[in-house]
């Protein structure tokens, strides 16, 4: 286990050591104390490290990850893990608004709520929040998943392509050609994988699906009062 | 961009030490705002009979105490003069409406700052570090401020432009975002006796406020009137004599988070303003909801 105190080091530091990692490293475990609200923290890792967070990190905490394996103990600001491409990212707390915002793989968990905006343009990686999202969540989400054991807010996948949204309590309003579909077999099994892989304890019963009506992929002169 | 913080303590025994926390939060937010720094302050207060005003002028050797000694004489006030780098409080035996219309007559050159019984409000150029020096922040004792750092995009960096704005007796605003109906507002004020001192929106809404608390809104009722008529980007920290409020817009692209303890309230734009306060790893921390009035009173 290596030891990084924040209050004694830099961020700029402690990235640069967990960059300069060699393939083959065995320093695979890092234990990161007094974030106290630092951005950009461990961002651009391409190791597959398994970092431990322990405190509030700031803005973009894991942005880009390849790899590695982040925990965050604590809430995090806005876009954790924004354009994660792979490996996991989990937050033990709340997340600010754009959590995985383009996110190209990989998995992000959010034991906590998010806040607006989760999964924007969200192009292939699976999102699991325990709690609520906020409103204009999976606005133009191009694919992959999209699960919310809480409620959503405002204009939930708007403008949204082929992602796959999935949400167990309330949603507020649905974005323009997002609707609801059906919850086939296929998509409860599909969804208690994903449950079972963010560790996350829900039914996957109980959840209601969302996706793209299809109707905004072209413009199309009929459907001028939906842009 | 800009930082904005505000602390309100609920437990007397830190009002010594609210300063020195403001201090720490302020600096925390130099990232977001290098340009210029703020505070209104709540604390010393004044008689029933006399109101305090702080003063700008940008000469640091300007002769307050010579306009004070005139102001007394006109007024047949006692005048007392505390100068803080290049602002002064006057403390004066007189009504704060008198004093005002004195200062606009007789020296229209001097920017009053803030009036009322508490508040007290200091902004200047330069780095939060370095405005803190200057007016000994750290050693401010009190039961709420609010603060701000500055980070110009479209308007000059003067200390007129800082802020926060004050636009009613212990009353004032920071405010981060930009409004895009302040025009259509300003004329509507302009219109109920408001009188502007720069072109900054967030003056604009720090006079909307004040105009719905003077026409008999409580605080909360002046915040909820505001996510009516007020149209743009904002995370408002408001105090007034005995209160506190965070206010967003609907949209929330600007930041926000609160933390919440037994002994206070803090809010920052980051939580990095927040990490360094006392007991904050046991505090309740949420981002303030969109379109949600927050307040809180001293009991």
């Amino acid at each position: 286990m290596i030891n990084v105190d924040l209050a004694a080091e830099t961020v700029r530091d402690l990235n640069q050591r967990l960059h300069d990692l060699p393939a083959d490293t065995n320093e695979r475990a890092w234990r990161i104390v007094n974030p106290k609200g630092a951005h950009a923290l461990v961002a651009g890792l391409d190791r597959p490290v398994e970092v431990r967070i322990e405190g509030h990190v700031g803005y973009y905490c894991a942005g880009m990850n390849k790899q590695a394996s982040v925990t965050i103990d604590g809430h995090c600001g806005v876009g954790v893990a924004e354009n994660i491409m792979s490996g996991a990212v989990r937050v033990k707390g709340n997340a600010s608004q754009s959590a995985g915002a383009s996110g190209q793989g990989g998995l992000l968990v959010i034991e906590g709520d998010a806040a607006a905006r989760c999964g924007i343009s969200m192009k292939g990686v699976t999102i699991v929040v325990g709690g609520s999202v906020g409103h204009m969540s999976a606005f133009m989400a191009q694919t992959g998943n999209l699960v919310i054991c809480g409620d959503a807010g405002q204009s939930l996948g708007d403008s949204i392509y082929e992602a796959k949204l999935y949400v167990q309590g309330k949603v507020e309003s649905l974005g323009a050609d997002c609707i609801e579909k059906k919850m086939t077999p296929h998509h409860i099994a599909k969804l208690e994988r994903l449950l079972a892989e963010a560790g996350i304890k829900a039914d996957a019963r109980k959840f209601r699906r969302f996706g793209s009506a299809r109707k905004l992929y072209n413009f199309h002169v009929d459907h001028a009062d939906a842009y | 961009m800009c930082g904005i913080v505000g602390l309100f303590l609920k437990n007397p025994a830190l009002r010594p030490q609210l300063g020195k926390h403001l201090s720490t939060m302020l600096i925390g937010m130099t990232d977001r705002g290098p340009d210029s720094a703020g505070i209104a302050v709540y604390h010393k207060p004044v008689g029933d009979s006399q109101c305090k005003l702080t003063l700008f002028h940008a000469d640091p050797n300007y002769h307050w105490r010579s306009i004070g000694g005139q102001m007394g004489e006109d007024l047949s006030a006692e005048v007392d003069t505390e100068v803080k780098g290049n602002h002064v409080v006057l403390t004066v035996t007189s009504d704060e409406a008198i004093v005002r219309r004195w200062l606009k007559q007789h020296h229209p050159e001097v920017r009053v700052m803030g009036y009322g019984q508490l508040m007290e409000v200091y902004k200047d150029m330069g780095l939060p570090a370095e405005v803190i020096d200057k007016y000994s922040v750290r050693a401010m004792e009190g039961t709420h401020a609010i603060g701000h750092t500055r980070m110009a995009t479209e308007s000059a960096v003067t200390t007129e432009h800082s802020h926060p704005f004050t636009a009613a007796s212990d009353m004032c605003l920071v405010h981060n975002g930009s409004l895009s109906n302040h025009n259509n507002l300003r004329k509507w004020l302009r219109a109920r006796g408001h009188e502007f001192e720069t072109d900054n929106d967030s003056e604009v809404a720090a006079r909307y406020f004040a105009q719905r608390m003077d026409e008999g809104a409580s605080l909360p009722e002046a915040l909820e009137a505001g996510l009516r008529d007020l149209d743009g980007f904002y995370t408002f920290t408001m105090g007034t004599r005995d209160g506190f409020a965070v206010l967003r817009d609907a949209i929330s692209c600007k930041p926000a988070v609160l933390a919440e303890t037994d002994d206070y309230v803090a809010m920052a734009s980051e939580f990095r303003s927040l990490a360094n306060l006392p007991g904050v790893d046991k505090a309740s921390i949420w981002e303030p909801k969109p379109a949600v009035v927050y307040t809180w009173s001293l009991q």
